[in-house]
């Protein structure tokens, strides 16, 4: 194994610990918002399917990428937006002027 | 040069990412959050796409719009039907980390075998085992869970199936070592789609044995599936950006997972593998109960000489439609100045959190929406407790009945309430098949109806006063 491999199984244990500790904080509250929040995250994956789509490889090979592409999108445009659909819902009190109009 | 900019660009984008979930610790930043990743995933994308290697740019607008075109309408589905949606969402995470795998193996074998070491190759066949395998469970789940015709709701068992679920399991581990051990010998090729097929294979068989009334957990299972198998294809590509995400969204699961299965007091391996809500049979028979039904009328009249009252709200709330109505039934209590809260239980949705989201979504304020551990020290004081579509999470078998199969479940103590108000459609048990026994509480009144109609009933009374009728 070279140190750059060594370097990639650090950054996936210092980001589990970092995950483990943010997620704990949130609100159970927002605990739906959150999967989904996370979903749209983890679609990141886009860039592989990016690089395999774009490459100049057979066009099997990019077909899978472009297939891989078009689902990670999808879960990129869905999650964001129904993430930020849900939490628009969230309000303190129904008495406070910012319930008259802005959010419906 | 470019290569410093696309990496500092990845850099920042996993800085937001891990910022966008921080500030999901309160609802007043959480939309923040929101931002947050989505200029992070822009940033990412923007780089990689600009990679002087990336050409092909019409293939990859056009997958990108139908990303769009798909993602849009899934975004809009109504709050009832989101576990469903996050289940599918799960599925396109899974097979998209897939399908790069397989392409990644192809691709690698054909034109450059010296970078499929035996680090890369074991990573490859993690991703393609957890992406394929997160696909078809999650498919399943989504069926379950959107109760398709042809996907069992009950759960599926038969003689021996956790011996063939190892055995295959086993199969394709066995396949995994050799080839990740040889990836360039000549049956290889021809080797991997078998592992693609136990993958998939796999996935249905892990999801048929699990009842409705695990899906939360399944699900947030599911979900650090689909981030594992990001963090994989992370690992294959040497992408420090894909662990840190798929690493984020891998802790998310397992931390939503571990709640579930304590708000159910059930173990990861019971959930997996014990086929939960399997129609009771022990008890059937013996003495019949009977139920104290009450007006509505008479709720009325006790609700509103009620001082605290607690609403313990569960998924039949939700497929009754009746949570704008319970809406209603919170302001004609609180106009009287009667302490109204929501008391929540983990796993009174169908996913982790959603009870919250319905009653947000009907304009309840969240300072209202109490959790379960929160609320039971006060359940004594509580005037009324009224339970609308909720049925196991009050069940007090689960405090004293050893038989039960809900026996050590937390739950939300409704029965110690000075005087309970059940609303319930039918006399059929609940989600999980079992019988209830707060409904036979000699401090329990049943109201019998659908629940959006009993409270529409309610708020008519309180609202019209004595001059109704």
């Amino acid at each position: 194994m070279t140190s750059d491999m060594w370097a990639t199984l650090y950054v996936f244990v210092l980001a589990s610990f970092i995950g483990l500790g943010v997620i704990r904080r949130v609100s159970r509250l927002l605990h739906t918002p959150l999967m989904s929040l996370t979903n749209a995250i983890s679609a990141i994956a886009v860039v592989g399917a990016i690089l395999i789509t774009g490459g100049d490889y057979p066009l099997r090979i990019r077909l899978l990428g472009a297939i891989a592409l078009f689902a990670s999108m999808t879960n990129i445009v869905s999650g964001f937006l129904i993430t930020d659909r849900m939490l628009k819902m969230f309000k303190t009190d129904q008495k406070k002027p910012a319930a008259n109009g802005v959010d419906r | 040069m470019t290569f410093g900019l696309v990496q500092l660009a990845y850099l920042v984008a996993s800085a937001l990412f891990i910022f966008s979930l921080h500030w999901m610790n309160t609802p007043t930043t959480a939309r923040k959050g929101v931002y947050a990743g989505v200029v992070g995933t822009t940033l990412a994308v923007v780089a990689t796409w600009a990679e002087p290697s990336v050409g092909h740019h019409l293939w990859i607008i056009g997958a990108i719009a139908l990303g769009f075109v798909v993602g849009i309408p899934l975004s809009m589905v109504p709050l009832t039907a989101v576990p469903q949606r996050t289940a599918l969402s799960h599925a396109f995470g899974g097979v998209a980390a897939g399908l790069v795998g397989t392409a990644e193996f192809y691709l690698r074998l054909a034109e450059d075998p010296g970078y499929l070491t035996p680090f890369r190759m074991t990573a490859l066949i993690a991703e393609i085992i957890l992406g394929y395998l997160t696909f078809t469970g999650s498919l399943m789940a989504t069926g379950k869970l959107q109760e398709v015709k042809w996907v069992p709701q009950r759960p599926v068992t038969y003689p021996g199936q956790n011996i063939i679920n190892v055995a295959l399991f086993g199969l394709a581990l066995v396949i995994a070592t050799a080839i990740a051990i040889n990836p360039t010998a000549a049956w290889a090729p021809y080797a991997f789609p078998v592992i693609i097929g136990l993958a998939l294979l796999f996935g249905v068989l892990l999801i048929i044995p699990i009842g409705g009334a695990d899906m939360p957990t399944v699900i947030a299972i599911l979900n650090s599936y689909a981030g594992l198998s990001a963090v994989a294809m992370g690992f294959v590509l040497d992408s420090k950006l894909l662990i840190t995400a798929g690493a984020l969204d891998g802790s998310s699961g397992l931390i939503l997972a571990i709640i579930m299965c304590k708000a159910m007091n059930r173990s990861f391996t019971n959930v997996l593998f014990g086929a939960f809500g399997q129609v009771q049979q022990a008890k059937a028979g013996g003495e019949e109960k009977v139920y104290k039904s009450e007006t509505i009328e008479g709720a009325a009249q006790v609700l509103e000489q009620a001082n605290f009252v607690v609403i313990v709200p569960g998924y039949g709330m939700a497929v009754a439609q009746a949570q704008h109505k319970v809406r209603e039934l919170y302001d004609q209590l609180k106009k009287r100045g009667i302490t109204v809260k929501f008391a929540i239980h983990p796993v009174a949705g169908r996913m982790p959190g959603h009870m919250n989201v319905l009653l947000a979504e009907a304009d309840i304020p969240y300072t209202d929406l109490v959790e379960m551990d929160e609320i039971n020290p006060d359940m004594p004081q509580v005037d009324v407790a009224l339970v609308v579509g909720a049925n196991d999470v009050v069940n007090p078998a689960a405090r004293s009945d050893k038989t039960s199969p809900i026996y050590g479940m937390p739950i939300i103590d409704a029965d110690k309430a000075r005087s309970v108000f059940a609303i319930k459609r039918s006399k059929n048990p609940g989600f999980a098949g079992i019988d209830n026994e707060l409904y036979f509480s000699d401090r329990t009144w049943m109201l019998f109806g659908d629940a959006k109609n009993v409270i529409g009933e309610l708020v008519k009374q309180l609202a019209g006063g004595s001059g109704m009728h």
